[in-house]
């Protein structure tokens, strides 16, 4: 979205690259990942355990420790965020941009009322005075959906069931109304009926403030349900993206082909799902040429040797693959 | 179905001893219970599969536990083919052990890491002298092949293994005994969606092949709608419904299926909603209200539901739901034809 890069809103991420170094060799865990996110803007990134989504937040936020090493750009509000010292990043984060983790309970401090793990972020960002603080997180609270919110504040993060730490977590993200929201896996240890409450809550907050989002999930049909475009990744590299209705049309990488194919659906039952064989690679011992091959049923000679690039289709789309015209003339999934 | 069925569940009930504070203990309250199970009544018919779906904590490990007899149940009865298999001793119980396999949730934590896959084979085929000695390596060669693993995984310790193959391990680890009755709890959760449709393709043609019975615990709709021919709904230790999976997810006949069912993702980017399917959180198990346990999230509910609680009756020909609304989800024909 040229729009968002030339006001200097909106996300902009250029050949994010993040190296593990492991003691079986270097983990390519992101590998040249371009990826940009518009105001208001919901972006969703899928892909198999492993592939790299949660590095890949991290690498945007800068919270990528040793042995990992990042490069690359990710620009927001013209500056560069991986080139920036760690003072002046540490005071974006939690302000402009927040992150809900994949484990509630590993963000969240056990040893905190919940009420105060809000105001403490709110103390770092925001210019309130004690009694303003209280209502402000109250009001948090109550827009994540926490009953009893005023008794709730003073309670530890045991002390709340699996959704509502979720909430509490998205709580103290959205503490300081950010401009960009990263969420990992924000609803997957949780049952559907909330899960559904809490997408939908993001979505109201997405609309309500212009907040930018990255969605990681490996539910094909939260992406279906919420975002405006997607991005899949494989064995750390984006393979294909465009916008949910286009990819979900018509695939046109192997990987996300087999990725919708391997989902029931209605209609369909007990039938055979059209599984992809096999399992994805180790990072330290990625096949040569296309890492995908030795499970995709469309490979030739050329994607044994050669890395098929990322090329733009048009209209937003974009995909890795050499034969990506014969994935979307094929047969349709269903 | 009128057959007799393999098993019958007949208002079964378990609970848990909660650790209550000193301060409850202190003002002379009740020892705190989870009723993990509440008066569960339901039937499998042979060759079938019946996926069993609900909330986290709702009790389905728990039945599932007390269906291979792991858990015995404080109330109620469960009949393997006739006999409460609480009754079954040594050589009855050794029988019953072999023909119900469970396959567990967690594919690290079911194997025992230091065995190999064929150390793993060896033992659950010579603990029910399924095969003479000799013949066992033969066996193990040909169960490898049924669960589409490579022959030399033999020789390999889990950890060599991928979560779909450890899987699958298990899955060939129930089948050496050649059960009558697999009971799957979570099979497929911790895996990859890639990887999950292999295991569910391979469930569906043993299935077919060797004339399983199954029973699919799970809380993914999707994967449950897609494998059973019946489902059955828990919410809080209780049945809310049960009937052949297409009537069921066509139609739901109660409030909480159909909460489930509008709540789970749809996979079509064109179908979208913005309205919540159900507010609210599950209410404790240790505090079960006393009339409908979804009167609390329920947007039909009315008086009755907080006073009385609904039993579980008969919708149509192989369906129950339990809600005092017995037109609930009924389409306009059947209303038609109740009157
Ligand atoms: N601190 C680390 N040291 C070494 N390797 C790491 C480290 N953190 C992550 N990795 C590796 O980077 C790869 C990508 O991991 P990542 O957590 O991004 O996967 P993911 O796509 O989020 O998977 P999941 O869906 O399971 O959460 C994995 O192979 C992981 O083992
Ligand atoms: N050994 C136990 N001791 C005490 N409480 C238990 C025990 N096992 C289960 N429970 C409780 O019984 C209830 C039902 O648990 P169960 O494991 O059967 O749920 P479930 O439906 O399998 O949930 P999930 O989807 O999370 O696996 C829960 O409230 C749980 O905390
Ligand atoms: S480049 Fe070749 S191997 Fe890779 S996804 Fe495309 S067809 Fe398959
Ligand atoms: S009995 Fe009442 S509260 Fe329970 S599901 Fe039916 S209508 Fe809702
Ligand atoms: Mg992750
Ligand atoms: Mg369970």
């Amino acid at each position: 979205m040229s729009v968002a890069i030339d006001t200097g809103l909106g996300l902009t991420v250029r050949g994010l690259t993040t190296l593990f170094n492991t003691p079986r060799g270097m983990a390519l865990a992101v590998a040249d990942v371009d990826l940009d996110v518009a105001p208001g803007e919901m972006v969703g990134l899928v892909g198999e355990s492993g592939s790299g989504k949660s590095v890949t937040l991290r690498s945007i936020m800068g919270l990528i420790q040793t042995p990992g090493h990042v490069t690359g750009r990710v620009e927001w509000g013209g500056r560069d965020l991986v080139a920036m010292p760690a003072e002046e990043l540490r005071r974006i984060r939690g302000s402009e941009i927040a992150m809900i983790f994949q484990e509630p309970m590993t963000a969240l401090n056990p040893v905190l009322p919940v009420g105060l793990q809000l105001e403490e972020n709110l103390v770092a960002h925001m210019r309130l005075n004690a009694r303003e603080r209280r209502a402000r997180a109250l009001e948090l609270m109550n827009t994540v959906g926490i009953p009893a919110a005023e008794r709730r504040l003073n309670e530890y993060p045991h002390q709340f069931s699996g959704g509502m730490r979720q909430r509490a977590m998205i709580a103290i993200a959205l503490a300081c109304s950010p401009k960009l929201l990263l969420a990992d896996e924000p609803t997957t240890a949780l049952d559907v009926t909330i899960q559904d409450q809490i997408l939908k809550l993001l979505l109201d907050l997405r609309d309500r403030l212009a907040m930018s989002v990255v969605l990681v999930t490996h539910d094909l049909g939260v992406i279906a349900g919420t975002c405006d475009r997607m991005a899949v990744m494989y064995a750390g590299r984006i393979v294909e993206m465009g916008t949910v209705i286009d990819v979900f049309r018509q695939p046109r990488h192997p990987y996300t082909r087999g990725l919708l194919g391997s989902v029931p659906r209605a209609g369909a039952v007990r039938t055979m799902l059209s599984s992809i064989e096999g399992t994805p690679p180790s990072l330290t011992d990625l096949p040569a040429g296309c890492a995908f091959h030795p499970r995709c049923s469309f490979a030739t000679d050329i994607c044994r040797q050669e890395r098929p690039p990322l090329l733009s289709l048009g209209n937003e789309r974009k995909a890795a693959c050499f034969h990506h015209d014969r994935v979307a003339a094929a047969e349709a999934i269903l | 179905m009128n057959a007799v069925p393999i098993i019958s569940v007949d208002g079964v009930s378990k609970q848990f001893g909660a650790s209550s504070s000193f301060m409850r203990r202190l003002a002379g309250e009740p020892r705190l219970a989870v009723h993990a199970l509440n008066n569960v009544s339901f039937e499998v018919h042979r060759g079938e599969t019946l996926g069993i779906v609900g909330e986290s904590g709702c009790g389905k490990s728990t039945l599932a536990r007390c269906l291979v007899r792991l858990l015995d149940p404080d109330d109620g009865a469960i009949r393997f083919e006739g006999r409460d298999i609480a009754t079954l001793r040594s050589v009855e119980r050794r029988a019953f052990n072999k023909r119900v396999q469970m396959i567990f949730q967690d594919p690290y934590g079911s194997l025992n890491p230091r065995m190999t896959v064929s150390q793993v084979l060896n033992e659950a085929l010579s603990v029910h002298r399924m095969r003479p000695k000799g013949d066992i390596p033969a066996r193990i060669t040909e169960l490898l092949d049924l669960v589409r693993l490579p022959h030399d995984a033999a020789s390999r310790y889990p950890h060599e293994f991928s979560g779909g193959q450890r899987q699958r391990i298990g899955i060939a680890r129930a089948l050496a005994v050649e059960p009558d009755v697999i009971v799957a709890d979570e099979l497929v959760s911790a895996l990859d969606v890639s990887v999950q449709a292999q295991v569910i393709n391979l469930l569906l043609r043993l299935q077919e092949e060797l004339h399983l019975t199954l029973i699919f615990v799970a809380h993914d709709l999707r994967l449950v709608r897609h494998i059973s021919h019946r489902v059955a709904v828990m919410y809080l230790g209780q049945m809310m419904e049960i009937g052949p999976s297409e009537s069921l997810f066509a139609s739901p006949r109660h409030p909480y299926s159909k909460a489930l069912l509008d709540a789970a993702p749809e996979l079509d980017p064109t179908q979208r909603s913005r309205v919540v399917a159900a507010r609210g959180e599950l209410p404790s198990p240790l505090d079960v209200p006393p009339g409908c346990p979804f009167a609390s999230r329920c947007p039909h509910v009315f008086d009755r539901c907080r006073v009385e609680r609904p039993a579980l009756t008969k919708r149509a020909s192989e369906h129950s739901a339990a809600c005092h609304l017995v037109d609930f989800g009924a389409m306009p024909s059947a209303l038609a034809d109740a009157v």
